[in-house]
């Protein structure tokens, strides 16, 4: 195959347990990163990113499919074998050393002179800014300040690619945020590509290249979070992924999709039959009764601060979010009518 | 792959397993079959007779001087006694434990770090010495006796060599095997079921009584076997604090395979005596799984 | 209003404290008395310690007993870290395993000791130091065990992952970060099977042969012979290195992981 990609993943699958338990965690997947990409793997609690990540890494070995990095076989090499480095969750500091020395830990394994070994420590060290704690213990460090180390000692030895399974989970929002420019930064000057986990999709779309969102094993749907986000393909992924409208209807043979108790929208190509179209609460727009494709009632209207978010009822009895950044916009009255105006651009159709 | 990791397994196992069969599991299977055999003359064990159960029969009725099986109390009044002061032991030695380890689960982190590290103490010094201990409080030109026959007016008070004396010895020995195990079981405890059964207007005794002590059940049961099994087994403590009236199982067996030389029979005692507490666990464990599912 | 507090239980608590250490605490009183009668006491001396220094009894039973209790514990701390390594992940039999594994802890001592004896002496083993070592090893295998394994079970996989991950091989992680994790619950281990080990007196009572007496047996046919302030020292002495040890081992236990 090409060297193109830094890791390269096909029709891997893997089960836990054995005979009637057996559980499938990961069925089929396929994916291959590119150099010097963030990648993420987005999903709910227990869709097999963790496992991914560890097939990966090597701590559990694929019951099928290969697992490529930089072109090399690597599916059954065991985890020292592989040009590849983990953050972990946990970060798993070896206690019983000091900071200095677990960011050394790797490059000693490989044989460095000891003089190397501490000039590339602390070169890491530096690159997270935690070389004035070179000498302390892990548990004499704060959490933000652990997870630094963690960092510094996984990019120590320059590994080909770096694993990260929800590196931020345990920070607090404000650390986190200031982290997550932290770690973007950081992959951009160390040039190492990142496989990165996550369950938060704000943190996937603001940080990634490109986002697999992943689900009871499979992945649903891949590439840039812009795409991930406005063109959905699949009804799970459109609802996992920040505030989206769903609205039941039905494609006509003639093309165009037509709501509920309401008129036709003009979006092309949807076989015919029950569809289910959405839209994000931004790209909605209120407009005069009768003047859009549906009327809906008011029900309920939130200031956010920088927007307006309006809840309305459908004549079928969904609710409907608009999000409203012109705070200047004519509002009308609580329990009052008024007509949905749903851009045929920002529609996304899938089938149900 | 899986191949290699269950052998590797096998090779750490084998030393620790290799041990314990070779110098637990065959010297008690050897027991076994010795128990069937019969002493030979020199005071040895006859390996070429055919094995019976004389030496169990032995235990219960022995010939007279015309040939009859007579009953013979000897055996049974000292099963009877271990069984009874194991029995008595491991009621003291509750009655005693569980308000300490009640108590201990309510004190501080550094208070039950340290009452912990006092109870567990006891547990690991020397039996023997413990014991001698209290040989020392008891005997006869003690100050303990001679206070005490100060305060009794009718005659000289004997505290040593008798089944008390052998009851404190034990309850001494095995206390903090009884706490140990309670203690564990409160340390884990949920207060707040005790707040609602006050809340649910009772009184502090009344939930100590309905709530506390059955959820404390396992560790009852528990320390109650830790306790009992080894006071069965008791050599140390009925030889020192004991007399002639006291044997017990554990001065049986030694006086078989010492002085009286009749092994053979020792190893009868020895595996009536297993025998014993084999039945006690298996009750416990029926009677545990009887309550389990719910 | 505390909860957890229940009336008299703080009183039954310290009559029971004080039930478990006056005994302890007069047998060391004694020992420095210097009048030869329990009974009076003259004044406080290291007479009897220096008795029992000079006398050449005890210091054979002393050297024999901490030969064989820092054999056997040697011994049985070995053989126990690998079976705790080996125990560490389900596997079929694992129960039967730890069965067997505590098996000495839950048999009454004095069976398995005649047990052993009658093994011995039917095998024309000859009793003394070597049969000693061999029954203690045994018996003291689940006393290392135990602190091992719970070592072990407090221990996140996670560390000997990263050491993988970080290019450690299987031995070398095992050395570099296994094992220095590992040690308090070792060196715990170890201190519990060696006082186990030097506390025994049964299973040494039927074992020791001639010329090796351990300071446990040396004890019994002393106190056998008559009560003597020699005893109420070395009784002293091993008490106080019992309490050394274990009070070593708790604070290993509790070093924070
Ligand atoms: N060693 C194992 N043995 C058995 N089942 C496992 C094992 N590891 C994971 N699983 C199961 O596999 C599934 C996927 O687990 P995984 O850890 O990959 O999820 P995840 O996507 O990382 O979830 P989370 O966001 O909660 O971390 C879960 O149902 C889990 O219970
Ligand atoms: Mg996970």
């Amino acid at each position: 195959m090409t060297d193109a990609h830094a890791v390269t993943i096909e029709t891997v699958s893997k089960s836990f347990g054995r005979g009637q338990s057996a559980v499938r965690v990961l069925d089929n997947v396929s994916v291959a990163i590119g150099r010097r990409e963030f990648f993420t793997l987005l999903g709910p609690s227990g869709c097999g990113k963790t496992t991914l990540l560890r097939l990966i890494a090597g701590f559990e070995t694929a019951d099928g499919g290969t697992i490529r990095i930089e072109g090399a076989d690597l599916t059954k090499a065991p985890p020292f074998h592989r040009p590849v480095n983990t953050v972990f969750q946990s970060y798993a500091l070896f206690p019983h050393l000091t900071v200095e020395q677990n960011v050394g830990f790797a490059l000693e394994e490989q044989g460095l002179p000891r003089e190397e070994v501490r000039r590339r420590a602390g070169e890491a060290l530096e690159m997270v800014r935690m070389q004035a704690f070179a000498r302390r213990r892990p548990s004499e460090l704060s959490g933000g300040q652990q997870q630094r180390v963690a960092l510094a000692r996984a990019l120590a030895p320059r590994p080909k690619v770096l694993l990260l399974d929800e590196p931020l989970s345990a920070l607090d929002l404000k650390l986190r945020k200031a982290m997550q420019i932290e770690l973007k930064q950081l992959q951009a000057e160390a040039g190492i590509t990142f496989v990165f986990v996550t369950h938060d999709q704000e943190e996937a779309l603001t940080l990634s290249d490109r986002v697999a969102v992943m689900q009871g094993g499979r992945i649903l749907q891949m590439g840039p979070p812009r795409s991930i986000y406005e063109a959905p393909t699949h009804r799970f992924v459109a609802d996992f992924i920040g505030d989206i409208n769903l609205i039941e209807a039905e494609a006509l043979a003639g093309g165009g999709v037509r709501l509920a108790g309401g008129g036709v929208v003009p979006v092309p190509g949807a076989t015919p039959g029950r569809v289910t179209l959405a839209i994000r609460p931004e790209r909605a727009r209120m407009v005069a009764p009768g003047a859009g494709v549906v009327d809906a009632t008011l029900v309920h209207s939130a200031f956010l601060g920088t927007a307006m978010l309006h809840k309305l009822e459908l004549p079928d009895g969904g609710s409907f979010l608009i999000r409203e950044a012109d705070l200047s916009a004519p509002m009308p009255e609580r329990g009052g009518r008024v007509g949905l105006c749903l851009p045929a651009e920002a529609l996304q159709v899938m089938q149900a | 792959m899986m191949q290699s990791a269950a052998v590797r397994q096998l090779v750490l196992l084998l030393p620790a397993l290799g041990v314990i069969v070779l110098l637990i599991g065959v010297p008690l299977g050897l027991m076994g079959w010795v128990s069937l055999l019969e002493k030979s003359a020199s005071a040895g064990v006859d390996w070429q007779a055919s094995p019976g159960a004389g030496n169990y029969l032995r235990l219960v009725w022995e010939e007279d001087f015309d040939g009859r099986m007579i009953l013979n109390p000897t055996y049974l009044v000292i099963f009877l006694r271990s069984v009874l002061q194991a029995a008595v032991t491991t009621l003291l030695c509750l009655v005693l434990g569980l308000p300490v380890a009640l108590w201990m689960a309510g004190l501080t982190r550094t208070g039950r770090m340290v009452m912990l590290l006092l109870v567990t103490i006891p547990f690991w010094t020397n039996l023997l010495v413990r014991n001698y201990a209290w040989l020392i409080i008891l005997r006869e030109d003690g100050w303990t006796t001679a206070v005490l026959n100060r305060l009794w007016p009718f005659g000289p008070v004997q505290l040593l060599y008798n089944d008390a004396a052998v009851a404190i010895g034990l309850t001494y020995s095995f206390l903090p095997f009884m706490i140990l195990p309670l203690y564990s079981v409160f340390e884990k405890f949920d207060w707040r079921l005790i707040e609602a059964a006050l809340d649910l207007g009772a009184t502090r005794r009344r939930a100590l009584r309905r709530v506390v002590l059955p959820l404390a059940l396992p560790g009852i049961v528990a320390g109650s076997l830790l306790v009992f099994i080894p006071c069965l087994g008791a050599f140390v403590t009925p030889a020192l604090l004991g007399g002639g009236k006291t044997a017990m199982l554990g001065n049986v067996i030694q006086a078989q395979f010492g002085p009286a030389r009749n092994w053979p029979f020792g190893a009868a005692v020895s595996i009536v005596l297993l025998a014993i507490m084999l039945a006690v666990m298996t009750a416990m464990a029926l009677w545990r799984s009887r309550r389990a599912p719910r | 209003m505390n909860l957890r507090r229940f009336p008299v239980m703080r009183e039954i608590s310290i009559a029971v404290l004080v039930f478990l250490y006056v005994p302890v605490i007069v047998l060391t009183v004694y020992s420095f008395n210097a009048n030869r009668t329990a009974t009076v006491w003259t004044h406080a001396s290291f007479d009897w310690y220096l008795r029992i220094l000079a006398n050449p009894s005890i210091r054979a039973a002393t050297w024999n007993s901490i030969v064989l209790a820092g054999t056997s514990a040697t011994a049985a701390t070995l053989i126990a870290l690998l079976a705790a390594l080996a125990t560490r992940r389900a596997f079929p039999g694992r129960d039967t395993t730890e069965t067997l594994l505590r098996l000495p802890l839950i048999l009454p001592e004095i069976v398995v000791a005649v047990a052993t004896l009658l093994l011995f002496v039917s095998l024309g083993v000859s009793l003394g130091l070597g049969a000693m070592i061999a029954a203690h090893t045994a018996f003291c295998i689940p006393f290392a065990y135990l602190p091992i394994r719970a070592r072990l079970d407090g221990m996140s996989g996670s560390y000997e992952e990263a050491a993988q991950d970080l290019y450690a091989d299987r031995f070398r992680t095992f050395r570099r970060v296994t094992m220095p994790l590992l040690w308090p619950g070792v060196m715990a281990g170890f201190t519990l099977a060696f006082v186990t080990s030097l506390d025994d007196f049964l299973t040494s009572f039927f074992l020791s042969g001639p010329g090796t007496t351990t300071l446990p047996v040396y004890i019994f046919s002393a106190i056998r012979a008559g009560i003597t302030p020699e005893i109420n020292a070395i009784s002293t002495v091993m008490l106080v290195i019992s309490i050394l040890l274990v009070s070593l081992s708790f604070f290993l236990g509790q070093l924070r992981r």
